[in-house]
């Protein structure tokens, strides 16, 4: 039910809001294509502006992940969760999901296809990607579009945070579904 | 604070590899990654470009008023220094629209905009300001109420119930936005963190 209320509206929200945005500016009168041209040339700069932020930052993370570095820090703190009846298959996850976007997804399709979408881990993993975004790449693009070099506790508040995410994700799975 | 983290993940990345003996994964990792961070950039040309000019028909339109009337308690609580009427506000808005939404491809487009307006009212320019820090918390922890590729990834892994973890989705995104939020005015006047 849930399932396809929510498909429902990703499929919907979308062409809803172009068409309610451009019919309402054509009834107002706006002269809409000059309009959104207006808008839409800022759009090139931007992106290319940001081309030495991700390069940059993408190297570090290929870096930390192909050296061993990753897996080295992952096989140390493992037992120490375990302890703590955090299950081994996620603290991977947890470590990549504020890091790179597309890796954690990948991780947790993987652990989806090892233990099962309906495990008790499968849940835990689904609800921990779903529920916050990539720390690092927001912080990169968003800060490197402003020109910011000094970002103050802009890092560790977005790590305390997807933290916070993560214990509560693992909290709320084990009392629903656990 | 983000120079070191830099530098750390770099050094000690090839410090690793080199004693593990796998110095040689370095350097084509790096240039993979390099053509990655290109592709990304391009990736983002077209998302920007469309959502930009949908934004200043929303500005343009007068939907924005009504954006504003939804969401000012809100944003001033949020903002409180942030000028009502300043473009950069009406991005925020939007952003902000934008995430509780789940278009995650118009978020992004928002937020840079955002950024990019508030940068105008910053007086430090390599400093990020007070609401620059509260605007990136705000969406490193994203408010997400519609987790639409983790269901359909569920779905496609077979599972009898994929939709089921909203809930569960819906309670962490809570936790972890109420925690940046929390952790933004805690560290705010920390002196340590204002490299």
């Amino acid at each position: 039910m849930i399932a396809s209320l929510v498909n429902f509206l990703s499929v919907w929200v979308i062409p809803l809001i172009i068409a309610l945005v451009v019919l309402i500016a054509l009834l107002r009168r706006v002269n809409v294509f000059d309009v959104f041209i207006e808008g839409a040339k800022e759009g090139f700069k931007t992106s290319v502006h940001l081309i030495p932020f991700l390069v940059g930052m993408l190297v570090a993370i290929g870096l930390f992940r192909d050296s061993g570095l990753m897996d080295l820090g992952i096989n140390l703190i493992t037992p120490l969760l375990a302890k703590l009846n955090i299950p081994a298959e996620i603290v991977p996850l947890a470590i990549m999901r504020p890091i790179s976007g597309s890796a954690s997804l990948a991780m947790t399709a993987d652990i989806m296809q090892r233990c099962g979408p309906d495990s008790l881990v499968g849940r835990m993993a689904s609800t921990m990607q779903g529920s916050t975004e990539t720390t690092l790449y927001i912080l990169t693009v968003y800060f490197g579009a402003a020109g910011i070099s000094k970002t103050r506790h802009a890092l560790v508040t977005g790590l305390l945070a997807d933290l916070s995410g993560f214990i509560a994700a693992i909290a709320i799975c084990k009392a629903v579904f656990g | 604070m983000i120079g070191y983290l830099w530098a750390g993940m770099i050094c000690l990345s090839i410090l690793t590899a080199a004693l593990t003996g796998k110095i040689d994964v370095i350097a084509p990792s790096i240039f993979d990654s390099a053509e990655q961070g290109v592709a990304a950039a391009f990736g983002l040309i077209s998302i920007m470009t469309f959502w930009l000019g949908i934004m200043k028909l929303i500005e343009a339109s007068g939907l924005i008023e009504i954006l504003k009337r939804l969401l000012r308690p809100l944003a001033y609580f949020l903002f409180p220094a942030l000028p009502r009427d300043h473009p950069a506000m009406n991005a925020v808005l939007m952003n902000m629209s934008a995430n509780v939404l789940g278009l995650g491809n118009a978020a992004t487009p928002f937020g840079i905009k955002a950024m990019e307006e508030l940068q105008r009212l910053n007086p430090l320019r390599d400093t990020a300001s007070d609401e620059m820090c509260t605007f990136l918390a705000l969406n490193t922890s994203s408010l997400t109420l519609l987790p639409t590729t983790i269901i359909a990834l569920r779905a496609a892994a077979g599972s009898m119930n994929p939709g089921e973890i909203v809930g569960t989705t819906i309670v962490a995104t809570f936790c972890s936005t109420a925690a940046a939020l929390f952790f933004d005015r805690l560290l705010r006047r920390r002196r340590g963190w204002t490299k």
